[in-house]
């Protein structure tokens, strides 16, 4: 099941100030539980991300040439492309991943909502916490419980909430990434426990804990079976409309299922990646309009 | 469909089978040289320990175990000697040095690890590993003509602040004298684990870099895309993964410690008598007082020494062994692979 929205659970009787932020300036005025939830969890409503003319360098490689697109408020959209056209850095420039890497640099703006989150004046942290990650090989911390990895983002952001909101927060995670009946009764266990596919459910879980604007997905089931990418995928669907997905895939066929929109990349041959065609999923598998996007999305090349 | 079939005989099944490996010859010799180089190690540890006990056993059962251990003095020659003083000086000057060399080490490890950019990063190993190369003897040479004159202005105001806490006591100091005798605070457990200290914090840093670095990639990013600042970063998956590194690198720290002789030869002046107060002037330590005595030692006297020195290495025995049960307990190399 998932909970539809925050005012329809009740919570216990409330406990004062059960959320005391360690760093950040704020406090929220109002501290009952439901008060507090949401300023942990921030405003919570799906927001349209908008990358406008990006270019992106590995030192003095160009990889990405002015790409602009627009991922719709509570949309999937799906970026597809052969292997090497710059899907992973344009995704990891929507979160400000890409500066991690020594000698990579862009320029562009990323717009969530009407607030460009390279501006000046924005944090980088807060930024990655508005848009979360779900990367190719499942990452969960194997030191923790799953419980602890379901809210490892409080931990590592500085938010300190007591037990209530905790056990609120895990479960409601969980459930949002489908993944709490199978593990309800293990909170407890090492998440290196896990199999792949509970894995990547759990990052998902970890992911939406302080529920992203935007969730961001690199080749999400590369490293799964098919019956885990199907619950994956299931669990795409249920968070449409909570939340704005962006889903790297190289299965067509995934793209189609669970895409809205659909970004067709495409890198000639030592030229840097840019954006073909974009779309709805439909107009993009029935009748694209580029000859190059026609063949890749029938597998005839790439 | 067919059934299965099997030319086992039903009787075969829950046998465990036999299993030979043929191996080339490359493999042999290799396998031979390795295993004889393990054996060798092996035999040289139990060389060394046989030998110490074979020549303490003569002085230790003069003076039976029990006053071995609890006697303070030093003199063979009076039958009369015991580690009760140096051991707990060696100790002592070992617990100065890690308490200087352990957050040192480790800040130093992190910031080359997670902080520094790639050129620093370069240029600090370098240098760690060119402080490991120094030989010990000039450690000594710089902490006796620097150090220990920087340094006792340190001891001097700890004392006057803190000689509340008998650890920090130093007997006839005179706190309000403007000119303090500055000799009260030479020569001291505190000043002889400094310059240990700075001798081990190579071999800690590199250790520590050593197993920071190899946290995974994957976890790292996974933090930082949740919004981690450096520091959670650090705390939720750099030091929970390095922890073997951090423990092995302290223990690997604490036995260098235990055993330096020449630095802390230098530095000390011999005493005999316990004491905690780590400013004053005084110290000792088992490898010293055994480079200290050994030229004008008779056979008997020969005998206490090895005691001595065979108390130390059971000591860091002891610790290793436990170093490298907590090391095989942690986590270190476990990735979250799937
Ligand atoms: N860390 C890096 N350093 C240098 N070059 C890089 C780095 N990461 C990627 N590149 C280069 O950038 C280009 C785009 O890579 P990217 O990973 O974005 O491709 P991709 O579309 O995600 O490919 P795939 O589908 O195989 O994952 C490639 O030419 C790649 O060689
Ligand atoms: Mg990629």
């Amino acid at each position: 099941m998932s909970l539809p929205s925050e005012t329809a659970i009740a919570l216990p009787p409330a406990p004062p100030s059960s959320v005391a932020p360690r760093r950040s300036g704020w406090r929220p005025a109002d501290t009952s539980p439901l008060a507090v939830l949401s300023a942990v969890r921030g405003s919570s409503v799906a927001t349209e991300l908008r990358a406008e003319e990006i270019n992106a360098w590995f030192g003095d490689h160009k990889v990405l040439d002015r790409v602009s697109l627009t991922m719709p408020t509570g949309q999937v959209s799906a970026l597809i492309g052969p292997s090497g056209c710059g899907k992973s850095t344009f995704l990891r420039i929507l979160n400000r991943m890409h500066e991690l890497v020594p000698a990579a640099s862009m320029s562009g703006r990323v717009m969530l909502g009407d607030q460009d989150i390279y501006a000046a004046d924005q944090r980088v942290t807060s930024a990655r916490r508005r848009i979360g990650m779900v990367f190719q090989k499942p990452n969960p911390f194997p030191a923790m419980s799953i419980y602890e990895n379901a809210i490892s983002a409080l931990d590592l952001t500085g938010v300190r909430a007591d037990r209530v909101v905790k056990d609120f927060l895990v479960e409601d995670s969980l459930r949002k990434a489908s993944l709490w009946e199978e593990v309800r009764h293990r909170l407890h266990q090492p998440a290196g426990g896990l199999s792949g596919g509970q894995q990547q459910r759990l990052c998902i879980a970890r992911a939406m804990a302080i529920s992203p604007d935007v969730l961001l997905m690199d080749e999400p089931c590369s490293a799964l079976d098919p019956t885990s990418t199907r619950r994956v995928e299931d669990t795409i669907g249920e968070l449409r409309g909570q939340v704005t997905i962006v889903i790297v895939t190289h299965n067509m066929q995934q793209a189609a299922r669970v895409s809205d929109r659909c970004a067709f990349f495409l890198a000639a041959q030592g030229q840097p990646g840019v954006i073909v065609e974009q779309g709805p999923t439909d107009d993009m598998f029935g009748s694209p309009r580029d000859q190059r996007t026609r063949d890749y999305v029938e597998g005839r090349f790439g | 469909m067919t059934t299965l079939t099997s030319d086992l005989d039903p009787g075969d099944f829950g046998e465990p089978r036999a299993l030979t490996t043929r191996y080339s010859l490359t493999d042999r010799i290799f396998r031979g040289t390795s295993r004889s180089a393990g054996t060798f190690v092996l035999l040289v540890m139990v060389l060394v320990g046989g030998f110490l006990t074979a020549h303490a056993v003569r002085a230790i059962s003069s003076v039976g175990v029990v006053k071995f251990v609890t006697t303070q003095e030093w003199s063979p020659e009076t039958n009369h000697f015991g580690i009760a003083a140096v051991l707990t000086f060696t100790v002592l000057i070992a617990m100065v040095a890690l308490t200087v060399a352990v957050p040192l080490s480790l800040g130093g490890a992190l910031f080359i690890t997670e902080i520094a950019p790639p050129r620093l990063k370069k240029i600090m190993t370098s240098v760690i590993d060119l402080m490991a190369a120094v030989p010990s003897v000039v450690y000594g040479l710089w902490g006796l003509s620097y150090l220990q004159n920087h340094v006792v202005g340190l001891s001097y105001w700890i004392s006057t602040y803190f000689g509340w806490i008998p650890l920090f006591k130093v007997d006839g100091a005179e706190p309000g004298n403007p000119l303090p005798n500055t000799a009260l605070y030479t020569s001291s457990t505190f000043i002889a684990g400094l310059i240990v200290g700075m001798m081990i914090i190579p071999i800690q840093t590199s250790m520590m870099v050593e197993s920071f670095s190899r946290a995974p990639q994957g976890e790292r990013e996974g933090a930082y895309a949740l919004g981690a600042t450096r520091w959670g970063v650090i705390r939720s998956v750099v030091l929970p993964f390095g922890k073997g590194g951090i423990i092995g690198g302290v223990m690997l720290g604490l036995g260098r410690a235990l055993g330096e002789t020449i630095a802390i030869y230098l530095i000390i002046s011999p005493v005999f008598s316990v004491s905690f107060h780590v400013l004053q002037n005084g110290s000792n330590s088992v490898a010293a007082m055994i480079a200290l005595r050994y030229g004008e030692a008779n056979s008997f006297a020969m005998s206490a020494l090895m005691a001595a020195g065979l108390a130390l290495f059971l000591l860091t025995m002891a610790i290793n062994f436990t170093a490298s049960m907590i090391i095989s307990r942690s986590r270190s190399g476990a990735e979250s692979e799937v």
